[in-house]
């Protein structure tokens, strides 16, 4: 099968510019200026690709470049999203501790197709040791010639800097992210305007997640169509699927998108103990639950997942097997939200307190007949009604969960105990 | 108050990153090492940040409260945070955050009467893939954890 960003890796041995090199890095940045690719033509490219944004959304890379003002002679900056911390979802950091300069690399040819002068790399603040690297990786690429002034001699200049955030969820979101570059509290604003008209410091800004801008150097130099054959019509390429929970080998597995769901899971080893596969979320917890069964007839593409009712998100596959029991694993999802509101909408600052509360008391044998109604009911006015996608990603589990589960939950209620033997 | 010298080149170094009107962007990172240097963040220690960056106190206050790493109160020698999320847990994260809880005497959020450890409960790192695992001191991640390996570095901590 076919790898991009993980390709010929060895762990924490070969991250290093000369590696990066030696595996035919920065050819498709040569490529661009030795060819005089313009700025339309690596868009047309990107475009072809049919590349998706990695970070959750989905939305297409290509459009998403075309949307920067193109004779806008003022300040624009480039963001990449490296703020990793969807529950399940650890790609990025192995992106950026292994193969960082495939980032820097797509990161330049973005700027450059985009006419950027400056870009910014928003690193979760919990990888501090992420960090520590990618400003090592930034000071190579700065003194072989890679970033600064005049890159390679072709008169394109541009600048890049790592910037550590220090523990709030919520800079996920691309628009809280901005506002923490700024120097302030990580609270979303509100859309319209998009960053590509208003972004950080008020300048047309463009912000994609770390997966995005790594898979940009493989597009340039095989073509948007060789990429988009890798995965299928409207999903192009890989994808790197971070499998966690009770599998044997929980882990980053890179493969094509449409890869069926059986094979992932045999690729992670098989679930642990040979035990059944009770529930999935496929796309980050932030994403609706699909039980075991419909799981296993699954492929892994965006459309296929979203047919299915759920979504692909950011790639995070949290495997549950028959023990665990739902109302506790939703209970530790709901306080999760809860706890990372950014407290800035009441419906989301209340209601995931609210729905907290609630899942909490059921779990421990207090909850009340009416409990389940009540809780799709206030998933239902969360969703749709915030600012940003925390309301509706602290909704939508809590909505599958229960309407997937719901003998479980009513068993709590019924029988104030919990209907898996010895769940953890 | 001041900061130590190596300190404020590490904070210049930040503020270089930004446009030249826009110094309070390195406040997240100025606090950081600030935290570094002092152990917690103290009302003058953010005073003295704010002044640096020529931002209110209020401002700063601001930023240290929200994101969860920094430490408005006075922590033990060792902060461990253990994260409980739900991949973690699925993986015995709970297992572990018992052992730690027996070993040390304490609970989550609390320190140990000698000061030298502080326990608490994180949110997702973005590392599942290697749980249960926890953070010490907010820079180092330690995973793959069991009982032996909690027992294995606890002891090389002085």
């Amino acid at each position: 099968m076919e790898q991009i960003l993980l390709k010929g890796l060895d762990g924490d041995r070969t991250w290093r510019l000369a590696d990066y090199e030696k595996r035919g890095g920065y050819a498709a940045l040569r490529k661009i200026f030795d060819e005089k690719m313009t700025p339309e033509q690596v868009i047309d490219e990107v475009k072809k690709s049919a590349l998706r944004g990695r970070g959750g959304a989905g939305f297409p890379t290509g459009l998403k470049w075309s949307f920067m003002p193109k004779n806008y002679t003022g300040a624009k900056y480039l963001v990449c999203n490296t703020d990793e911390g969807e529950p399940g979802t650890f790609k990025d950091r192995d992106i950026m501790r292994y193969n960082p300069h495939m980032l820097i690399e797509g990161m330049i040819i973005a700027a450059y197709a985009m006419g950027i002068p400056v870009g910014y790399n928003y690193i979760h603040g919990e990888i501090w040791e992420v960090y520590e690297r990618a400003e090592e990786a930034i000071d190579e690429a700065r003194a072989a010639g890679y970033l600064g002034n005049n890159i390679l001699g072709s008169g394109f200049s541009f600048q890049l800097h790592n910037h550590h955030g220090y523990g709030a969820y919520i800079c996920g979101e691309e628009t809280a992210l901005l506002e923490s570059i700024e120097g302030k509290k990580g609270q979303p604003r509100f859309k319209p305007p998009f960053p590509a008209s208003f972004g950080l410091y008020g300048k047309p800004t463009t912000i994609n997640n770390t997966e995005t801008f790594a898979s940009v150097p493989w597009i340039i130099l095989n073509g948007g169509e060789k990429y988009q054959a890798l995965g299928k019509p409207n999903n192009g390429g890989t994808k790197i699927f971070s499998v966690s929970g009770h599998v044997n080998r929980p882990g980053n597995y890179e493969v094509s998108l449409g890869t069926p769901f059986a094979k992932l899971l045999e690729m992670a080893g098989g679930m642990r103990g040979g035990r059944k596969l009770k529930a999935c979320i496929p796309g980050g917890s932030s994403m609706p639950v699909l039980t075991g069964e419909v799981m296993m007839e699954l492929d892994m593409d965006y459309d296929s997942i979203a047919k299915a009712g759920s979504y692909l998100g950011s790639g995070a596959v949290i495997i549950m097997d028959e023990t665990v029991c739902m109302v506790k694993a939703l209970q530790r999802l709901a306080y999760f939200y809860y706890e990372e509101s950014c407290g800035q909408c009441t419906p989301c600052r209340e209601g995931t307190g609210w729905m907290h509360r609630m899942i909490d008391r059921i779990e421990s044998g207090k909850g009340r007949n009416e409990d389940l109604d009540l809780l799709l009911n206030l998933s239902d006015n969360i969703q749709g009604r915030t600012i940003c996608a925390l309301g509706d990603a602290a909704a939508m589990p809590v909505r599958s969960f229960v309407k997937t589960f719901r003998d479980e939950f009513q068993y709590h209620i019924d029988h104030m105990k919990c209907m898996v033997p010895a769940s953890s | 108050m001041t900061l130590s010298a190596e300190s404020l080149v590490k904070i210049d170094r930040e503020i270089a990153k930004y446009p030249a009107d826009q110094k309070q962007s390195a406040v997240m990172s100025a606090l950081r090492i600030a935290q570094m240097e002092k152990g917690w963040l103290a009302p003058e220690t953010i005073a003295f940040v704010a002044k640096y960056l020529e931002m209110e106190s209020i401002a700063v206050y601001e930023v240290a409260s929200f994101y969860n790493m920094y430490d408005l109160k006075p922590v033990g020698k060792y902060k461990i945070t253990l994260c409980t999320n739900l991949p973690c847990a699925l993986s015995g994260a709970n297992d572990i955050g018992g052992y730690l809880k027996g070993k040390l005497g304490i609970g989550f959020n609390e320190t140990t009467p000698d000061g030298k450890y502080t326990l608490k409960e994180g949110e997702c790192f973005g590392a599942c893939g290697e749980a249960p695992l926890f953070i010490l001191n907010n820079v180092k991640m330690c995973g793959s954890l069991t009982p032996a390996e909690v027992d294995k570095i606890l002891a090389e901590l002085e």
